[in-house]
């Protein structure tokens, strides 16, 4: 049970005002697509909401607790690009976040914890459709296969939280709309709280359970410095049952 | 008639025209060695097949008549050992070195400038001190090449280093990654392809300074033979030794540059090359 509060949060570079008084809270296993013009910071908000940028003003709260100020196991996070690990096959990207947790000095398992990694990192890939490719690496994957792993990458850890910076931007449609379902179906079942940002409304309101619109309300020349964007638009999507409790377990659990 | 650019050689004209400008130069030194030897058969700038074969015979394939030595070898073996001793060291700190300087801001604040400013003296100004902390031994050789290479290699690591998407660092955190397990699994498997690279491209300043080095103290070693001969103006000598020289650079660059293929399938699957 994840809950996201964003309290009054503010983000200026210099003189430049990027983001103003940004304030809203999102229901546990919520997915909100973040929508809005190029430039308009929802970028900037998923990296305040990774850790990796802090806040001008205002917090985040998850669950409660303000978010630590650097990234952390419980976000995880897909980007357009270079989300994987060229050097690693597409078994060893998703096994690597079991590494570091069970090898603080090494990094790497042996023995029974390996094999415990390795069937749990084989049912990610499975859960994405690459039990084909689990040999590869990225760079003999298509665009669409290596989305695919960055998803499994990021959820074998078992974030609350999943952050997707415009994740399949690059794709075609017809891959897109298959890498949607699988998102989907991960998201019924693992049931975190995902924040995906977009540029392409008609994705946004076919997977996301809220709409939120990032936009500017003063646009003439002189107040584009002073004034930056807002939440214009928090759209609740109908038709979309936020996922019921655990009614599927997680593959990674069932397969433990 | 197609453009110039358009048209590219195929197999056979490819190797025919890369051996062509190597074997105009063969032929354009036939016939002045030739021309020189016809006015004096003493000629020793230029000498024929007759007196390089004789010296490439007696250097590499009979033993010294004072030490009983195979000169050629000897030669080749302590310079190598010196070229391998001082690029291996280099390439250590150097790798250490540049990816903490790429990666962990807190050291390249510290280390940057630091190292810019050491890859601006030239190292062979710092020979001579050397000489004077070292004595003439194989230290003072071993360590010209470490300092005239490694603050490149430094750098160019580090720049590879912080040239790592920052995507993937953040991602590696966000699979819980400690800064040292994003060094050991996320940079370092990354980067030491890149130090095969930094390492290839100085590796023809190592030369530099070890035939330097041999050439002022030593008593074996490539460079030290090539300076040697020079005051006998024994060319028959020299010029073999010195294509002998650059077929070891050759080989040594070709050697690396397979050992890259080999280790790190990863860089060149799938990507058509």
């Amino acid at each position: 049970m994840t809950q996201v509060t964003v309290e009054k949060l503010w983000k200026v570079y210099g003189d430049q005002t990027v983001l103003e008084n940004i304030s809203f809270d999102v229901a546990p296993r919520s997915f909100v697509a973040l929508v809005g013009p190029s430039g308009c910071g929802k970028s900037t908000f998923l990296r305040m909401m990774l850790g990796d940028e802090a806040p001008s003003r205002g917090r985040i709260l998850v669950d409660g607790v303000p978010l630590e100020a650097e990234p952390s196991p419980d976000r995880g996070v897909v980007f357009q690009k270079y989300s994987v690990f060229p050097h690693l096959t597409a078994l060893q990207n998703v096994m690597l976040g079991l590494e570091f947790a069970g090898s603080p000095f090494a990094a790497r398992l042996f023995g029974r914890a390996r094999r415990e990694a390795r069937n749990c990192a084989l049912d990610m890939l499975k859960c994405v459709g690459l039990e084909q490719a689990v040999r590869k690496y990225p760079s003999e994957l298509s665009g669409g296969m290596q989305q695919r792993l960055a998803i499994a990458q990021a959820l074998v850890k078992k974030p609350k939280i999943l952050l997707l910076d415009e994740p399949f931007g690059a794709l075609d449609p017809g891959i897109r709309a298959e890498v949607h379902e699988i998102l989907l179906s991960l998201w019924r079942e693992e049931g975190m709280t995902v924040f995906m940002v977009t540029h392409d409304l008609s994705e946004a309101f076919k997977l996301a359970t809220r709409v939120i619109a990032f936009d500017r309300r003063r646009t003439r020349p002189e107040e584009l410095k002073a004034y930056g964007a807002t939440v214009t638009f928090d759209i609740k999507v109908d038709g979309k049952a936020v996922p019921p409790a655990m009614s599927v377990p997680a593959p990674a659990l069932a397969a433990q | 008639m197609r453009r110039l650019i358009n048209r590219k050689p195929d197999g056979v004209a490819r190797l025919a025209l890369m051996l062509l400008p190597f074997l105009l130069v063969l032929l354009a030194y036939m016939a002045a060695s030739e021309a020189r030897l016809a006015v004096n058969p003493n000629d020793k700038l230029l000498p024929g097949w007759a007196s390089i074969s004789a010296a490439v015979e007696r250097m590499a394939f009979l033993p010294d008549s004072r030490t009983g030595n195979y000169l050629m070898l000897n030669d080749t073996l302590a310079s190598l050992t010196r070229l391998g001793m001082g690029v291996v060291i280099a390439t250590a700190i150097g790798g250490v070195f540049g990816i903490l300087q790429g990666l962990i801001p807190y050291f390249r604040a510290i280390f940057n400038s630091f190292t810019n400013v050491l890859s601006m003296i030239p190292p062979l100004s710092v020979l001579p001190i050397l000489f004077i902390m070292f004595g003439l031994g194989e230290p003072a050789k071993v360590l010209l090449i470490v300092v005239g290479i490694t603050p490149f290699i430094i750098r160019d690591l580090a720049l590879r280093t912080s040239e790592i998407p920052h995507e993937e660092i953040i991602k590696a955190q966000t699979l819980g990654a400690s800064t040292w397990q994003i060094i050991l699994r996320v940079v370092v498997p990354q980067m030491l392809p890149r130090l095969i690279d930094a390492v290839r491209l100085s590796l023809g300043a190592a030369w530099l300074f070890l035939i330097a080095a041999e050439a002022i103290a030593s008593n074996a070693g490539l460079g030290y033979r090539i300076f040697l001969m020079r005051r006998y103006l024994a060319m028959d000598v020299i010029l073999p030794y010195v294509a002998w020289i650059t077929l070891l650079a050759f080989a040594l660059d070709l050697a690396l540059r397979l050992f890259q293929r080999a280790a790190f399938r990863w860089m060149y699957r799938g990507t058509g090359n």
